[in-house]
């Protein structure tokens, strides 16, 4: 009972976030009709290092793991067995006795197993912390090369950001919350991914589409929601080194310490460097900024499972300097070299408490509070530009039942305070603006334990500077088959447009800025307002005795109001108004098979149809890719006995051509940018369960986009302008890590 | 002002319509035969499905099947037999054998132990 509540406990916050758990037990039936537990029965994931032994009652419980969901029974005198377990929580196996000397491997089907699928009603995709590892490096904003649902660009060829897009669209459109607390928004909305180290990161979860109502009214094209480690279940000590022949240098170390049965707390480190300078292209900008920062995070966990309460308390401290910009030390004629420097300090703490009523244990209250204080000071050449956020959240949210747990509800209310300070020297501006809403929600989720579950959310807000706006969203689920899932969801959402802070490159460009409007709360400009329509499709087949799935999305993004980023004129960048529709379709067929037990192969075709109405005609967004293709290998040798293996990855991806804003067109590509492709491996060395070392590549192939700065040699003048980028501008990049574990 | 009094009565018509509701709530614990996690699934899911059941919990290693339940809509006796007439015996009530004959091969309670 305690250990159910504290699960519901934990359920408050992290709704997405399951403790993938298989219990089962395993057994045969004797000659006179007895089952018989058995115990040292060998229970492992194939071809993986995770695996359990039954005990003396026949019973396992064995941690659900990403790279396969073949499970295998093993010993001595029995057939072995080969089991696929997709969707289930508890599993009883029948072993049978081997009678003659074949030694023959049996794929069975699923009998007399339970099945309950626990399919989410949402179009969720978890990326574990194991797909983490397989990306080349070091940050949140580059974990995603290894994933389809999330597009990785190239942004700024000054400041080497890189971009994450969903759906087609930028990043501003998703929520991207940190264990389910708003957290990069405003201020933090370039920079932010990129200042979460991915050794910190347990799990994500990518939602496609239109969010949840509880987290609030701002996510439009998606959600990702980004788990920390937690104190309770994570190793006591990790360490995690970093270096690439860019002279990229990455620390982490994390440690946690069980105080008492109810207290526990962990303290995460983090640093980073980059003194070395690079420009292979010749043009006299750095290739990649230089940078020096550094993390902390310190969170402690309490739970009493008597009293049904759960505490979670943290505070997070960041720092980092960035200095990009003309290599002074090249520079050949005599001028002042245009250079920039961003200083970003961010501090951050929460607090969440959960309660279970113990004698109702359906009924459960959470609340959450985060303050945080981001302050950015930059320049860009001669351009300056400050931000300073102090943010205030809170959320309240009370979840029971309607008649059984087939009909449940979450129910609450949320309060958030944003105080923004902006210095925009272009025309030596200084905006201070204040967003406060308040907002009531309610959503009820209906599962009818079978094949229908749905989601049915609305929320009212009272907002300063939006006004006062329903937000509803529906999910439905519906899965005929075992292996077949529909889903369909639709939703609103809309955002404050926080113009400068969300297109920073602006700065990193000659282009004199222009935005007319004057009637709109931001900036003279309205919210952003859109409608997310999405439909999913899911289908599992078995192909040579193998296992995969075919899943196909179709996704609109449907825009009320935008604020349009104009970048077709040269020497000019204009800020206004949606007047007339603005769209992003997108499509998604992504295919994951195993072509044999030890390599997993994931494919996907992207297809993006997303355009504007700009002052100059109906047209698609600039640097867009309509294409994509992405294929994943995931390669890995047998485990010997002391757990030590070797795992290979490779990632092919190609981008498609992507229009170029109208005046900076080449000829030769009609207006396009070329296709092209890139490379990425990895190689890792699991030496025992605490020990591994990898070993990697990007951009193997060494693509590069020639000139990614416009008119480099005249960074004052009003064509310079380093935002047109649509490839690497850094080669081949390699690289060599360490993880220890103790 | 209005708005937000909307707001509140909206966040809190829900609280409070459970609340009236909870007078009626009763909680009981009984025995039902079973003998694995497929035993659980169904016995949770069928429990749940009869009208007035509003939480149910079965403990494998126990047989206590834990419910909240309306009084006002059922009474224990009758939960009980319509939990029975899915093939699990209950304190109170027999399974037909017809219907335990039906049953997943690893919810034969009467023939195995606990797995």
């Amino acid at each position: 009972m305690r250990i159910k509540f504290f699960f519901i406990i934990f359920f408050i916050f992290f709704q997405s976030f399951s403790q993938d758990l298989i219990n089962g037990s395993v057994y045969y039936i004797n000659e006179n009709n007895q089952t018989i537990f058995l115990e040292g029965v060998n229970i492992f994931w194939k071809d993986s290092k995770v695996g359990v032994i039954s005990d003396k009652n026949g019973k396992f419980s064995i941690k659900r793991i990403d790279s396969t969901n073949k499970l295998v029974f093993k010993i001595l005198g029995f057939k072995e067995d080969i089991v696929e377990i997709k969707n289930l929580e508890f599993y009883s196996h029948k072993l049978s006795p081997e009678i003659d000397n074949l030694s023959e491997v049996i794929v069975s089907k699923r009998k007399n197993t339970i099945q309950k699928s626990y399919f989410k009603t949402q179009n969720i995709v978890n990326v574990s912390s194991e797909e983490l590892l397989k990306a080349a490096c070091c940050n949140v904003s580059e974990s995603f090369e290894t994933n389809p649902s999330i597009d990785v660009n190239f942004s700024n060829a000054v400041t080497g950001v890189k971009e994450v897009k969903m759906l087609g669209l930028e990043s501003p459109y998703l929520m991207i919350t940190e264990e389910n607390i708003p957290t990069i928004r405003g201020a933090s909305q370039v920079f932010g991914l990129s200042f979460i180290p991915g050794p910190w990161v347990e799990s994500m979860q990518i939602t496609k589409g239109t969010g949840s109502v509880v987290n609030g009214f701002e996510s439009i094209s998606g959600q990702i929601n980004i788990e920390l480690k937690k104190p309770i279940v994570d190793q006591p000590i990790f360490l995690n080194l970093f270096t690439s022949q860019m002279g990229r240098l990455e620390f982490n170390f994390l440690v946690n310490e069980k105080i008492n049965d109810k207290l526990t707390s962990s303290i995460f480190l983090h640093a980073d460097k980059n003194s070395s300078i690079h420009d292979d292209n010749n043009d006299g900008f750095l290739d990649h900024p230089t940078y020096k920062g550094y993390n902390f995070f310190n969170r402690w966990q309490y739970i009493d499972t008597e009293k049904g309460l759960v505490s979670f308390l943290s505070f997070k401290i960041m720092n980092n300097e960035k200095e990009a910009g003309e290599d002074v030390s090249s520079l050949l004629v005599k001028r002042m070299p245009w250079t920039s420097e961003i200083v970003t300090k961010r501090f951050d703490t929460n607090l969440k408490i959960g309660y279970v009523n113990p004698d109702i244990p359906y009924q459960t209250l959470g609340f959450q509070f985060a303050y945080s204080n981001h302050d950015q000071e930059s320049f860009f050449g001669l351009r300056n530009y400050n931000i300073e956020q102090k943010s205030f959240y809170s959320n309240l949210i009370y979840n029971s039942i309607i008649g059984n747990t087939m009909h449940k509800f979450k129910s609450g209310v949320n309060f958030s305070y944003d105080d923004f300070y902006e210095l925009v020297d272009i025309e030596k501006n200084i905006f201070d603006r204040i967003d406060r809403s308040i907002g009531a929600f309610f959503e009820y989720s209906y599962d009818d334990l079978e094949k229908i579950s749905m989601v049915l959310g609305l929320r009212y807000d009272i907002h300063n500077n939006i006004g006062s706006f329903l937000t509803p969203r529906f999910h439905l689920r519906y899965q005929p088959k075992e292996k077949s899932v529909i889903r369909f969801s639709f939703g609103s959402g809309r955002k404050s447009s926080n113009i400068y802070s969300e297109n920073q490159e602006i700065f990193s460009t000659g282009r004199k800025i222009f935005n007319k409007s004057k009637v709109g709360k931001f900036y003279g400009l309205d919210p952003e307002i859109a409608w997310n329509y999405g439909l999913s499709f899911r289908q599992g087949f078995s192909l040579f005795q193998n296992q995969g799935d075919i899943t196909l999305d179709y996704y609109v993004t449907d825009f009320k109001n935008q604020v349009v980023v104009d970048w077709e004129k040269q020497g000019e960048l204009y800020f206004y108004n949606l007047s007339g529709s603005s769209y992003s379709k997108s499509f998604q067929l992504e295919i994951d098979y195993e072509l044999t037990e030890n390599l997993k192969i994931k494919s996907a075709f992207k297809n993006f149809d997303v355009k504007k109405q700009y002052n100059s005609g109906f047209k698609e967004n600039p640097l867009t890719p309509k294409n994509r293709f992405f294929t994943n290998l995931d390669f890995s040798t047998k485990q010997n006995s002391i757990k030590s293996f070797w795992k290979f990855d490779f990632t092919y991806n190609v981008v498609g051509v992507q229009r170029l804003p109208d005046h900076t067109q080449q000829k030769s590509f009609n207006g396009y940018s070329p296709s092209y492709f890139m490379i990425n491996s990895q190689i890792t060395r699991i030496f025992s369960e605490k020990f591994e070392i990898y070993l990697g590549g990007e951009n193997l192939n060494n693509y590069k986009q020639e000139k990614p700065i416009l008119d480099s040699s005249n960074p004052f003048g009003i064509n310079f302008d380093s935002t047109i980028v649509y490839a690497p501008i850094q080669g081949s990049m390699y690289y060599i890590g360490l993880r220890l574990k103790l | 002002m209005k708005k937000l009094s909307f707001l509140l009565i909206m966040f809190s018509v829900f609280s409070f319509s459970q609340n009236n509701v909870q007078n009626s709530n009763a909680k009981s614990t009984f025995k039902v035969s079973g003998v694995c996690d497929m035993c659980k699934f169904r016995i949770e899911k069928q429990s749940i499905k009869i009208k007035g059941v509003k939480f149910a919990n079965w403990d494998k290693n126990s047989n206590k099947l834990s419910i909240i339940y309306n009084s006002k809509k059922i009474t224990l006796d009758n939960i009980q037999k319509e939990i029975a007439g899915f093939g699990h015996d209950t304190e109170k009530f027999k399974a037909p054998d017809d219907v335990y004959n039906n049953l997943p091969e690893c919810c034969y309670y009467k023939d195995s132990s606990i797995h």
